[in-house]
């Protein structure tokens, strides 16, 4: 069976483009540089982190940010920066998890829906309005009280909620794919369905699906904080940005109110950065779609 | 129109009834209905219930016996507060719809006017700053928003001025001791409604622009122009007018999203809507507030779907509906 390798040159052609078309989008560079630098403060916390984790000092107390403890201290005297860098560790992986999990349900859904077609696809578009019509929060709460609060339960339970948005994108791709020449010229040359799909209409949805990771993370740090503050995410004593933020979230009037701020605009500058990358993402992988992150979204 | 709007409506019901029989299995397996009654020693008391409430039948026939008593009115007894759970969930959907109709006229006003003014001045400064703002905006998560508020618009002056008031006040939608006016009930919503709407408005500006800017470089417009309208009528009765369908049609899209907002916006701010009524029931399994709960929403979120078709059409002559 004879399957058409694409050329080399062309492969190197197209990823010179991409670097050309992302470096372009100057906030997407930056937005790059500063999860990498996020990324590498959080996951070598260990060797970047001012103090031992969990190391308190009652005897000092919750202290304002000073020289000493950049962001201040909570109520053990612990240090803030270093439980903000470790709680990171926990709400970038559950987000990079959820991201990755939850687009590759939605991107297999959406692929064989839209290419089969039938009765398939009625299911598809029929179960994707029951997720349309529940707001997606009522529903991650209900599904986590009752499964538990456990950082995989959490995983699962957003995957599975998650899924549908790339899914519809996926689908309607698809469905304008599977029209085309090559795919014709494929079947023709005997591929199996499973074939055309993989070698033929999956890399043409490389763009679409990379775009989508990139808002999936931000989605998920976002509504992973949300279900904290509503007593539904992680838990403690295990942090996330999430529950740290949901802890401090009672300290309003209190002069140890600036251990709210900080969980908070960690998470802000992760999901702007996320947010910029994916524009950037798109500009370089899908230059007919302009887009920007602001009009579309994972949970809706 | 009536036809189109009831084959619509029609068409939704087998969505809503899968989804109810769903969330009716999802609800039964996860939470006990008896379980307040469990601590009781009395084992005949639990076979009782069982009996009454016909909970050793078949899944289905259970569910048959919810849906009959749902739909005739008799819609069971809360295992919280032992109350009717119809009265509890009227009182909740008014305090709710309050919030939720200052919500969407300040959300849409505000879309319609950050769009506009940054359609019309396309990349000028304040184009800039609004574009920036909505990423902002849309990167937050909405409970430290609030929280934020409270904190740096009513905790602070308070502090600052020796207030024995806040200006915005962040508990309930009323003041309890004063006769309800127009100026308390103002001072109690500006916070909630910001936190509900801010990630709205951040999105949907930039659809208003988008379509603005799709608009103003139209051959209508340019049309309107060189016939010598002035500006001010140019982008109110041409470019706006047909801005407004695309908005329309995302605001319906994000209903479900602005219900799920309350239930961030009622916890932090005590108010005693859908949002808190949900997150209550939840917590102490109580299924028959949970059930009615989801079906109203859903149907709420269908009927604003349908609505927003029917809007879309009655503002853009080209969109027939048949």
């Amino acid at each position: 069976m004879n399957e058409v390798q694409p050329q080399t040159s062309a492969t190197i052609r197209t990823r010179s483009t991409f670097w050309r078309r992302f470096t372009r989008h100057r906030m997407a560079v930056l937005g790059a540089v500063i999860l990498t630098l996020l990324a590498a403060a959080c996951f070598g916390a260990t060797l970047v982190a001012p103090y031992p984790r969990d190391q308190q000092d009652l005897l000092l107390g919750p202290v304002a940010p000073s020289a000493e403890h950049w962001l201040g201290t909570d109520e053990l005297g612990r240090d803030y920066l270093t439980e903000i860098l470790y709680a990171g560790q926990v709400s970038m992986l559950l987000a990079i998890s959820v991201a990755l999990i939850a687009t590759s349900i939605g991107v297999l859904i959406g692929a064989v829906a839209g290419y089969r077609g039938g009765w398939i696809d009625d299911l598809f578009m029929r179960v994707t309005d029951l997720f349309l019509v529940v707001p997606a929060i009522a529903l991650l709460a209900l599904a986590l009280q009752g499964l538990g609060h456990s950082p995989l339960a959490i995983i699962i339970v957003l995957s599975l909620i998650g899924w549908t948005y790339i899914a519809r994108v996926v689908r309607g791709q698809v469905l304008s794919l599977r029209e085309r020449e090559f795919i014709d010229a494929a079947r023709v040359i005997g591929a199996t369905d499973r074939q055309v799909l993989v070698r033929h209409v999956l890399p043409n949805l490389g763009g679409v699906i990379a775009v989508n990771v990139a808002l999936a993370v931000a989605g998920t740090i976002i509504i992973e904080s949300t279900l904290s503050f509503l007593g539904f995410g992680i838990q403690p004593p295990e942090s996330s940005w999430g529950n740290m933020l949901s802890q401090a979230s009672g300290l309003i009037g209190t002069p140890k109110v600036y251990l709210l701020y900080f969980p908070g605009l960690f998470i802000l500058v992760t999901v702007l950065a996320v947010n910029f990358v994916g524009d950037g993402l798109r500009d370089a992988l899908d230059p007919r779609s302009t887009a920007s992150s602001a009009s579309s979204r994972g949970y809706s | 129109m009536l036809r189109f709007a009831s084959r619509r409506l029609l068409y939704s019901l087998p969505v809503l009834l899968v989804g109810s029989f769903l969330l009716f299995w999802a609800v039964r397996t996860v939470f006990d209905p008896l379980l307040k009654l469990r601590q009781v020693r009395d084992p005949g008391l639990i076979a009782r219930e069982t009996e009454r409430l016909g909970l050793d039948q078949g899944i289905f026939i259970q569910y048959w016996r919810w849906l009959s008593g749902f739909l005739t009115g008799d819609w069971g007894v809360s295992s919280r507060t032992s109350g009717s759970v119809r009265p509890m969930i009227g009182s909740a959907l008014t305090v709710t719809l309050e919030l939720l109709v200052w919500g969407l006229i300040f959300a849409t006003l505000a879309a319609v006017l950050i769009g506009v003014w940054s359609a019309v001045r396309q990349y000028s400064v304040s184009d800039q700053v609004m574009t920036g703002a909505s990423y902002l905006g849309l990167a937050l998560p909405a409970f430290w928003f609030g929280l934020v508020l409270i904190q740096v618009l009513a905790v602070w002056p308070q502090q600052a001025l020796g207030w024995d008031k806040p200006l915005f006040f962040f508990v309930g939608l009323s003041s309890p001791t004063e006769d309800p006016s127009l100026v308390d009930t103002a001072r109690h919503m500006v916070l909630p409604v910001l936190t509900l709407t801010v990630g709205l408005v951040a999105v949907w500006s930039r659809f208003v622009r988008t379509s603005m800017l799709d608009a103003l470089t139209s051959d209508y417009v340019r049309t309107a122009r060189a016939k010598g309208v002035p500006q001010r009528q140019v982008i109110i009765r041409h470019a706006l007018r047909n801005a407004w369908g695309p908005l329309i049609t995302v605001v319906a899209i994000d209903s479900a999203l602005l219900i799920g907002g309350l239930l961030v916006t009622e916890q932090i701010f005590s108010i005693p809507g859908m949002g808190r009524l949900f997150l209550d029931s939840l917590l102490s399994g109580d299924v028959f507030v949970l059930l009615p709960w989801m079906i109203i929403t859903g149907v709420a979120v269908i009927v604003l779907n349908l609505a927003a078709d029917i809007a879309y059409g009655l503002l853009d002559p080209r969109v027939r509906v048949a």
